[in-house]
C-alpha cells in the first residue's frame, strides 16, 4: 500500500515541483525582459476591428495601432472601423476626428455576358491580370470587368462575387477597406461614400460609336444626365459620365433620363441600403 | 557516434525520414502556413530554432530527471511542460533582445509550442537512444527537412492559384492532392540505403 502510494506520490511532487519551476522562471524572465510598450498602443487596438485585412497598409491591426501611437498612421486611417471606434482611438491619442465617412468598393461596370460581347474565349491562368495581359482580356470593351475575379480572391469580408461576368460588391459585408482596388487592372474598383444615392456603372472611355458596337450597357456620352442634374453633380467628360458624390442630391433624374440605363441607385430602407438598376432594352 | 554517422543521420532526417511526408508529424502547419513562400519560410525558422533547443532540453530532463527516477513513462508530458516553457522563454528573450528576429519570428513562434514535430522529435531521440550530440543534429536535420517540404509545397500552391480546376477539386481538395503527389516523390528517397 505504501509503495503504491509513493508510485504515484513521487511523480506528482515532482511534476509539481517542475511546473512550480518552470512558472517562477517563467516569471522572473518576464519580469527581467520585460519591454516597456506605450499603453496607448494596445488601448488603440482594441478599438480597432481585429480583423487584420491589411486594407490600411500595415500587416495587421497590431501593427496600425503602433503606427498610430507612433504618430505615422492617422486615428482615421482604418477604414473598417465604426464611427465610434475612430472617436475612441481619437480620444486615447489625444485628437479630434471629424465625422468619418464610412465607404463601400463599387465596381463601375454593368457589362454583364448578356450585354457586353466578346472578342475571344479566354482559356488561361485565373487572374484577372494575366488575362488583361492577353489583348485586354476576352472583353471587347477595352475597360470593361474581366469577371475572372482576382478582387472576389482578395477580399478579406469575403464581399465580392462575380455574378455573369462582372464582379459585384455585397455592400452589406463590404467594410470599404480598399483592398480589392489594386488587384483590378482595368481600374473599375472605386471607394464610394457609403450612402451614395447613384453611380455611373461604366468606365469607357470610347466614343458613342465605338461603344454601341461591343456593349449594350456603355457610357455613350449622350449627356442627357448632365443637363438632367439640376445640382451640377454630374458630368460627362473624357466621354464618360461621374458624378460628384458630395453635391449629389439622390433625386434621380439622370436615372430616368439614361437611355442605357447605367446609373445605379441606392435608397435607404428600414435602416438598410436598397441597390437596384432598370433593367436595360437589348439593342 | 561519429562524426560521419551524424552526418548520415542528418541526412536520412532531411530526405528519407522527412517528418512530414514519412512520420506525418506537423501536418497541421504543412497545410495551414503553406500558402505563400515567405509565410512558410518564417514557419520553417521557428519551428528549425524551437526543434533544435528543444532536443537539446528534452535530451537532458530525460536523462538527468526523469532516468534516474524511474520516470520514463511520463515523458510525454514532462516534454510537453519543458517546450511550452522554452519556447515562452525563447519569445521573451527574443523581444527583449533581438527584436528584428522577434519580429521576423512573429506569430509562427507562439503557434509550434505545442506542435507535434517538435514533440516527435523529442520523442524519437529518445526512442532511438540518440547521444547528446546526435540528439541535436537530428532535431536541426529533422526541422530543416520540415522546412523544405513546407517551403516546396508553398511553391506548389502558388501555382495551383492559377489553375482552372475543376469545381469539385477547388481549394482544400487539390492541396491535399499536390500534397500527397509531393509525398510519393520524396517516397523515392527512401530507397537510398547505408548499410
Amino acid at each position: 500500500m505504501a509503495e503504491l502510494l509513493m508510485q504515484i506520490l513521487v511523480p506528482t511532487g515532482i511534476f509539481a515541483a517542475l511546473g512550480l519551476l518552470l512558472g517562477v522562471l517563467l516569471a522572473l524572465a518576464s519580469r527581467a525582459f520585460a519591454v516597456k510598450v506605450d499603453e496607448r498602443v494596445e488601448r488603440v487596438a482594441e478599438c480597432l476591428p481585429s480583423a487584420n485585412c491589411g486594407g490600411c497598409g500595415y500587416s495587421g491591426c497590431g501593427q496600425l495601432a503602433a503606427a498610430i501611437v507612433a504618430g505615422e498612421a492617422k486615428p482615421t486611417a482604418c477604414t473598417a472601423c465604426s464611427a465610434d471606434a475612430v472617436k475612441a482611438i481619437g480620444a486615447i491619442m489625444g485628437i479630434e476626428v471629424g465625422n468619418p465617412v464610412r465607404m463601400r468598393a463599387q465596381v463601375m461596370c454593368s457589362g454583364t455576358t448578356e450585354y457586353a460581347k466578346k472578342k475571344y474565349a479566354y482559356a488561361g491562368a485565373q487572374d484577372c491580370l494575366a488575362a488583361a495581359n492577353l489583348g485586354g482580356g476576352d472583353k471587347l470593351c477595352p475597360n470593361g470587368c474581366i469577371g475572372i475575379g482576382s478582387c472576389v480572391a482578395h477580399c478579406p469580408f469575403h464581399a465580392i462575387s462575380v455574378v455573369q461576368g462582372v464582379a459585384v460588391v455585397d455592400y452589406r459585408q463590404c467594410v470599404g477597406c480598399g483592398v480589392c482596388v489594386p488587384y483590378c487592372p482595368k481600374h473599375l474598383i472605386q471607394l464610394i461614400p457609403y450612402d451614395s444615392a447613384h453611380w455611373v456603372g461604366c468606365m469607357s472611355v470610347d466614343k458613342g460609336q465605338a461603344i454601341r458596337g461591343y456593349c449594350d450597357v456603355g457610357c455613350i456620352s449622350c449627356k442627357l444626365c448632365e443637363k438632367a442634374c439640376e445640382a451640377q453633380a454630374i458630368k460627362v467628360e473624357n466621354f464618360v459620365a461621374s458624378i460628384d458624390y458630395s453635391r449629389c442630391t439622390g433625386c434621380d433624374k439622370c436615372v430616368e433620363k439614361c437611355p442605357r440605363k447605367i446609373i445605379w441607385s441606392a435608397r435607404k430602407q428600414g435602416g438598410g441600403l436598397i441597390i437596384e438598376r432598370e433593367k436595360a432594352k437589348k439593342e | 557516434m561519429s562524426f560521419t554517422d551524424v552526418l548520415l543521420l542528418m541526412f536520412s532526417a532531411i530526405l528519407i525520414e522527412n517528418f512530414i511526408f514519412s512520420r506525418f508529424y506537423g501536418c497541421c502547419p504543412f497545410l495551414g502556413v503553406s500558402e505563400k513562400p515567405e509565410t512558410a519560410l518564417g514557419m520553417g525558422m521557428a519551428v528549425t530554432f524551437v526543434m533544435t533547443m528543444a532536443s537539446a532540453l528534452t535530451w537532458v530532463v530525460y536523462y538527468s530527471i526523469l532516468a534516474p527516477l524511474g520516470l520514463e513513462y511520463l515523458k510525454t508530458i514532462a516534454f510537453i511542460l519543458v517546450i511550452a516553457a522554452l519556447v515562452q522563454l525563447i519569445e521573451l528573450f527574443l523581444r527583449r533582445f533581438i527584436p528584428a528576429l522577434y519580429a521576423s519570428l512573429g506569430i509562427y513562434l507562439p503557434l509550434i509550442t505545442t506542435n507535434c514535430a517538435v514533440l516527435g522529435a523529442a520523442l524519437v531521440n529518445i526512442q532511438e537512444g540518440y547521444s547528446f550530440i546526435a540528439s541535436v543534429a537530428y532535431g536541426f536535420a529533422a526541422a530543416i527537412g520540415f522546412t523544405l517540404a513546407i517551403v516546396i509545397f508553398a511553391g506548389v500552391r502558388m501555382r495551383l492559384q492559377f489553375a482552372d480546376p475543376p469545381r469539385a477539386f477547388r481549394g482544400f481538395p487539390l492541396t491535399l492532392v499536390a500534397a500527397g503527389l509531393l509525398a510519393m516523390a520524396f517516397s523515392g528517397f527512401s530507397g537510398f540505403s547505408f548499410g
